[in-house]
C-alpha cells in the first residue's frame, strides 16, 4: 500500500476515524505522517488532513488557475495547508468548496447567529426586494405616482446599504 | 481596567479547576469557543509577520477594553516564557498550537480565568469561555455577549450564506465548538468506554483525550465536542451535546453502581492502591499520577474519602502536570527532578486526607448498593 500523500513510499501509518457516521481512512508513510503532525499530539484531526487531500482536488476541477484577488491565495496553497488565505477566498473558491462543505457539515447554509451589522444589511436588502416587487406592481397597474414614491424609497435604502458596505 | 502580570494570573488556577459546577462529579468542565476573523485581512496562517502584527495591534486593545476584561492579563506570545505558555495550555486557556506562536500572536485572559481570547491562532480571534461542571448554556450566553461586544468594534468576516468565515472549512458557519471534559473511570474499568466512544461518534460528536485532538485519555478524562458548524443553530448544537453528555453521565453512574455490586473488591483494591502509591511515592510521572488521581477522585465520589478531599484532588489534576510542577519549583527541572517534585507535592496535598474508609464494609458480599 502506498502513501496517500506522496504516492511513493510504503504506507505504515493507518488512520481511521468515524465522523458523523461516515468512516474516513488515510494511509500514510512515516515521513508524511510526521510532516502532517500525526505523531505529535498537537492539533491533528483526520478531517483536517482529508481537507488537504481530496478537497483541494475538487477545487482544482471546479476553478482551475483561480487566485484570490485579495490575498493571492491559490488552490495549490489550499492543498498544502487545508486552510484558506482570507475571508475573500471563500468567494473565490466557493464552487469548489461547496461539495466539501456538504460532506463535512449538516447543511450547506448558515442558520445561526448573524452579526447585528449584517442583520441590518440583510434587513435593508430584504426591504429593497420587497419594495422592488411593489414597484413592479405599481407600474403594471399604471399607478405612476406611487411608483415614483417607491422608487425614491428604494434609492434611499440602496444608498444606506452602500454606506454600511 | 487593571492589567495583571502573568505571575499574578498564574498564582492560582481558575475557578473551573475546582469542579464545583453542576454535575461536577463527572463533568469536570464545559467550554465554548467562537472562531472569528476580520474581513479581508489574511488569515494568520497565510499572513506575513508584519500583517499579523498589525492585526494584533488592532484587535488586542479592543479585547482588553471589554467589560469582561476589567481585570485581565494580555500580552504578545513572544513575551511569554515557554513554561508559562505550557501552564496556560494545562489550564486549557490556550491551545497547544497557540503555545507554539510567537511574534504577531497574542492572548488576553480575565483574572478569573473564565474567558480567554487567542489572537492570531488559526483564526484571527478564538474567543472561549470555560467553567466548572456542565453548564454549556450559561457559557454560551457569556461568550455570545462578548462576541456581540467585539462585533461593535471589529468588522467580522460574515457571509449570509456561509455564516462566519474561518480559515478551516471545518469551522465555517457558527465557528462554534462546544465541549465538556468528562471523568469516566467507571466505564473504563468496566470496559464500556469504547462502545460509548463509537456511539457518540455516530451522533456527529467527537471524543478525544484530555488535551484535545490526538491526545491520550489520561486520568480517564475524555473530551466530547461537536464536529459540525454549518446548517445548525448554536442552541441546537449545544442542546444535542448537552443531551449526549447527560446520557454518558447516566451510563457512568450505572457503571459505578454495577462495579460496586459485582466487583467491590476490585474497586476498593484499585482505589486503595492508588491512595497508597500517591501518598507514599517519592518519584512519579505525570501520567501515572493522573491515572491514580482519577481513582482517588472516584473514591471521593463513592464516599470512600470525605467530601472535603474533593478540592485537593481536583487541584492536583492540574498542579501535578509538568509545567505546573516546574512553576512550583520556580526553576527548570530535569524529567527526574520533576517526578520527585511531583511526588512531594502530591504527598503533601494528600497528607490531609484520611486513609480510605473501607473497614466497615462487608468483606465478601455485594457491599454498597445505593448510588454515590
Amino acid at each position: 500500500m502506498v502513501c496517500d500523500i506522496c504516492k511513493k513510499a510504503e504506507a505504515t501509518v493507518h488512520l481511521t476515524q468515524i465522523v458523523d457516521g461516515k468512516m474516513l481512512k488515510v494511509d500514510l508513510c512515516e515521513s508524511c505522517a510526521k510532516e502532517k503532525g500525526v505523531q505529535e499530539a498537537a492539533g491533528f484531526s483526520l478531517a483536517d488532513l482529508l481537507v488537504g487531500l481530496g478537497a483541494a482536488e475538487e477545487i482544482k476541477v471546479e476553478s482551475p488557475g483561480a487566485q484570490c484577488p485579495v490575498c493571492g491565495f491559490t488552490q495549490a496553497d489550499f492543498k498544502k495547508t487545508g486552510r484558506l488565505g482570507c475571508s475573500a477566498c471563500w468567494e473565490t473558491f466557493e464552487a469548489g468548496l461547496a461539495s466539501l462543505l456538504k460532506a463535512m457539515h449538516k447543511g450547506d447554509h448558515h442558520i445561526g447567529k448573524v452579526p447585528a451589522k449584517a442583520m441590518h444589511t440583510l434587513a435593508l436588502s430584504g426591504k429593497v426586494r420587497e419594495l422592488s416587487e411593489q414597484l413592479e406592481k405599481a407600474v403594471r397597474e399604471e399607478k405612476y405616482e406611487d411608483a415614483a414614491q417607491i422608487r425614491d424609497e428604494i434609492r434611499e435604502l440602496e444608498s444606506k446599504l452602500k454606506q454600511t458596505g | 481596567m487593571i492589567e495583571m502580570k502573568i505571575e499574578d494570573l498564574l498564582k492560582n488556577p481558575g475557578e473551573w479547576v475546582r469542579a464545583e459546577g453542576p454535575n461536577g462529579k463527572i463533568v469536570m468542565s464545559s467550554r465554548v469557543r467562537f472562531a472569528r476573523n476580520i474581513r479581508d485581512y489574511p488569515f494568520p496562517g497565510w499572513a506575513k509577520k508584519a500583517e499579523r502584527q498589525k492585526l494584533l495591534e488592532m484587535v488586542q486593545p479592543v479585547v482588553e477594553g471589554l467589560p469582561e476584561m476589567a481585570e485581565h492579563f494580555g500580552d504578545s506570545m513572544d513575551n511569554i516564557s515557554a513554561i508559562d505558555k505550557q501552564v496556560l495550555v494545562e489550564r486549557h486557556l490556550i491551545s497547544r498550537e497557540h503555545a507554539a506562536k510567537n511574534v504577531g500572536s497574542g492572548v488576553v485572559i480575565n483574572s478569573r480565568e473564565t474567558i480567554s481570547v487567542m489572537i492570531n491562532e488559526e483564526d484571527h480571534l478564538r474567543v472561549q469561555s470555560i467553567k466548572s461542571g456542565l453548564q454549556l448554556k450559561n457559557i454560551f450566553k457569556a461568550i455570545d455577549k462578548v462576541d456581540s461586544e467585539l462585533e461593535e468594534h471589529l468588522d467580522f468576516a460574515f457571509s449570509p450564506k456561509l455564516g462566519y468565515l474561518t480559515a478551516c472549512p471545518t469551522n465555517v458557519g457558527t465557528g462554534m465548538r462546544g465541549s465538556a471534559m468528562l471523568h469516566l473511570p467507571g466505564m473504563v474499568l468496566s470496559d464500556q468506554i469504547n462502545q460509548v466512544v463509537q456511539a457518540v461518534n455516530k451522533l456527529g460528536l467527537a471524543v478525544r483525550g484530555l488535551y484535545g485532538e490526538g491526545t491520550e485519555a489520561l486520568g480517564n478524562v475524555f473530551q466530547v465536542s461537536n464536529q459540525t458548524t454549518l446548517g445548525e443553530k448554536e442552541s441546537e448544537v449545544l442542546e444535542r451535546l448537552n443531551k449526549v453528555i447527560l446520557q454518558i453521565l447516566e451510563h457512568e453512574e450505572n457503571a459505578r453502581i454495577t462495579l460496586l455490586e459485582k466487583k467491590p473488591k476490585l474497586i476498593y483494591d484499585q482505589i486503595g492502591r492508588a491512595y497508597g502509591i500517591l501518598s507514599n511515592a517519592h518519584t512519579i510521572s505525570s501520567k501515572e499520577a493522573l491515572n491514580l488521581l482519577s481513582l482517588v477522585r472516584m473514591g471521593v465520589d463513592l464516599e470512600i474519602f470525605p467530601a472535603s478531599a474533593r478540592a485537593a484532588v481536583d487541584e492536583l489534576f492540574i498542579l501535578s502536570q509538568p509545567a505546573h510542577v516546574q512553576k512550583a519549583a520556580a526553576r527548570k527541572l530535569t524529567a527526574e527532578e520533576r517526578d520527585a517534585w511531583r511526588a512531594e507535592l502530591i504527598r503533601a496535598q494528600l497528607g490531609n486526607i484520611p486513609r480510605p474508609s473501607l473497614g466497615d464494609r462487608p468483606p465478601m458480599d455485594g457491599g454498597r448498593t445505593e448510588s454515590e
